[in-house]
């Protein structure tokens, strides 16, 4: 199908606004907008991060989810307790693949779920008690842990127990790392507050541990920020940031560790790729530590050469010099890469709505692909985001704020993507609407899709969904045409 | 009154960043920035005003501070 025009897209919108009545109507319709090029300021056109209407249904999740899941849930050395009844740790735990080093359940803890398993006793008389016997337990039972966190559920707040009391003293028996983390779910209106309050408590109790410490340090000590491993993305990353001579020490927080988070305040550069979750403790390590921080985008040949000439530039010539010899080692590999694939994907239209980054920084790849993205949102993305996304994407497009299930499903409809990439929940409505469909949240349990070594999995990943042979199967061969078996016939 | 902070953005120029808001914009211009005295009235690129304490001296920047919101066009 032929690419919208402005007018075409406003029209869908307001097509698809109808159903609402008047009051839901009226609040949809700003978080819709067709994406206008000279906008400097997205709030002109769309607003975001606002409370959810009740009664559609969208794909948010809470705080709890922001700091367990995202930020904390990584830190493979420390035991993340899941403070309050069961069901958030067990559904929190492991499920984006943030890969690790380590042998779990004696060194690295990611993926078992510790909970303090809130019964109704523990509401009535308070869970203080109950919570520092627990953190004996784990320090008798899993004595190389290097720190616990307390990630509050919601009940946490509501009956007012003194988590920071516990973890105070806590801290001062076992001599390690205790981080109270206020992130009850009801706090704000999507995962995007539980970033920012895990971002607090970091800077609040981790962050200064080590200030004044001596430390090994060269001219040329990064971090990566806010890349989560999934399906191995910081490693994919960090092998040529090394290549170019910089030395990586840290990673927040895929396959990171509470001592690479004390060390952070070190670095000469914070290198930041999920701005949303967390540009908070980037703009506090430059106000405190006056440590520069960039955003930088791995999706795409494009891309990342863009962004390494562009963290080249913070240092001296010999850098400059390793970043051009590494941009020149992988392109021939790329241009195998484009060559085998864009063939095959050339002109597809792909429609995105992820969380609070991709939908804007896989643009680059897609495109490298010689694909176009028709339509993009985020979940939970703010203003600034927006802001950043108006540049990356085409005039026209379509542009959704935390978009509900109706009204996605009638934009796919209308719009008629070849692709669609989405989250875990919207994968299966689309297959069954006979439309190619990729996860793009944890990578559909594929990956790495990061850098130089990603760019090939996304390539492959990309022409197999698409151009995969069951997508011409939909019809059952006793409902198919006279013609197409006459076709077959006279082949 | 909002928490804000005030940043050296790449191209030279100071940035200003109200959390709340997600407002992240360009400073137009300060009232005062001299040696001695530095703050006042920041007109933000999309006409906004916010009113900063004038400081005895330019900080160092990124700083956070305090700031009234004068005039805001939303």
């Amino acid at each position: 199908m032929s690419t919208l025009t402005r007018e075409e897209t406003e029209s869908l919108i307001q097509e698809v606004l109808e159903v609402y009545p008047e009051k839901a109507k009226k609040d949809r319709a700003k978080h819709l907008a067709v994406n206008d090029q000279s906008i400097e300021q997205s709030k002109k056109c769309i607003t975001s991060n606002r409370k959810s209407q009740p009664g559609v249904m969208t794909i948010r999740g809470c705080a709890y989810a922001g700091s367990r899941g995202v930020v904390w849930g990584p830190v493979k050395d420390m035991i993340h307790i899941s403070h309050g009844p069961v069901g958030c740790g067990q559904y929190s735990r492991g499920g984006r693949r943030n890969y690790y080093v380590g042998a779990t359940g004696v060194n690295t803890f990611a993926e078992i779920n510790f909970t303090s398993d809130f019964q109704e006793k523990d509401i009535v008389f308070g869970g203080d008690k109950k919570l520092a016997k627990i953190m004996q337990e784990i320090e008798q039972l899993f004595p190389l842990h290097k720190g616990i966190s307390v990630q509050s559920e919601c009940p946490i707040g509501l009956i007012g127990d003194d988590i920071e009391a516990v973890s105070k003293k806590a801290a001062k028996e076992m001599n390690k790392v205790v981080v109270p983390v206020r992130c009850e779910g009801f706090r704000g209106v999507s995962q995007s507050l539980g970033h920012h309050i895990a971002n607090d408590a970091i800077r609040d109790w981790v962050l200064s541990n080590r200030d004044g410490q001596h430390f090994e340090s060269t001219p040329y000590d990064v971090t990566i920020i806010g890349d989560y491993n999934i399906g191995g993305d910081a490693w994919a990353s960090r092998i040529f940031l090394e290549e170019m001579g910089l030395r990586v020490i840290a990673q927040w927080s895929g396959d990171g560790t509470i001592a690479e988070m004390e060390n952070t305040p070190k670095a000469k550069l914070n290198l930041l790729h999920c701005y949303r979750s967390m540009n908070y403790i980037s703009r506090h390590m430059e106000e405190k530590y006056g440590i520069p921080w960039m955003e930088y985008n791995f999706f795409g040949p494009t891309k990342i050469e863009e962004s390494l000439r562009r963290i080249a530039a913070f240092f001296d010539d010999s850098i400059k010099e390793k970043c051009e010899a590494v941009i020149a080692k992988y392109k021939p590999m790329m241009q195998a890469v484009i060559d085998k694939y864009k063939p095959r994907l050339q002109g597809k239209k792909v429609m995105l709505y992820v969380g609070g980054l991709r939908p804007r920084h896989v643009i680059g790849a897609y495109e490298d692909l010689g694909m176009e993205v028709v339509g993009t949102g985020y979940e939970f993305a703010h203003g600034d985001d927006y802001d950043r996304t108006i540049k990356e994407m085409g005039n026209a497009t379509l542009l959704y704020d935390d978009v509900t299930g109706f009204e996605l499903e009638e934009f796919v409809k209308r719009i008629k993507p070849d692709l669609v990439g989405s989250g875990i929940k919207e994968k299966y409505i689309f297959q069954k609407m006979g439309i190619p469909f990729r996860q793009m949240h944890s990578w559909d349990y594929s990956g790495p899709y990061h850098g130089y070594d990603g760019f090939a999995i996304f390539a492959r990943d990309m022409d197999m969904t698409l151009n995969n042979p069951c997508w011409g199967k939909q019809t059952p061969p006793w409902k198919k045409s006279a013609d197409a078996d006459e076709v077959k016939a006279a082949a | 009154m909002a928490n804000i902070m005030i940043r050296k953005t790449a191209e030279g120029g100071l940035s200003f960043y109200l959390p709340k808001r997600d407002l992240e914009d360009n400073i137009v211009s300060i009232e005062f920035d001299q040696a001695d005295k530095w703050g006042g009235e920041l007109k933000l690129a999309n006409g906004g005003t916010y009113y900063v304490d004038p400081m005895d001296a330019p900080p160092k920047l990124p700083i956070s501070v305090r700031a009234k919101r004068v005039d805001a066009p939303e």
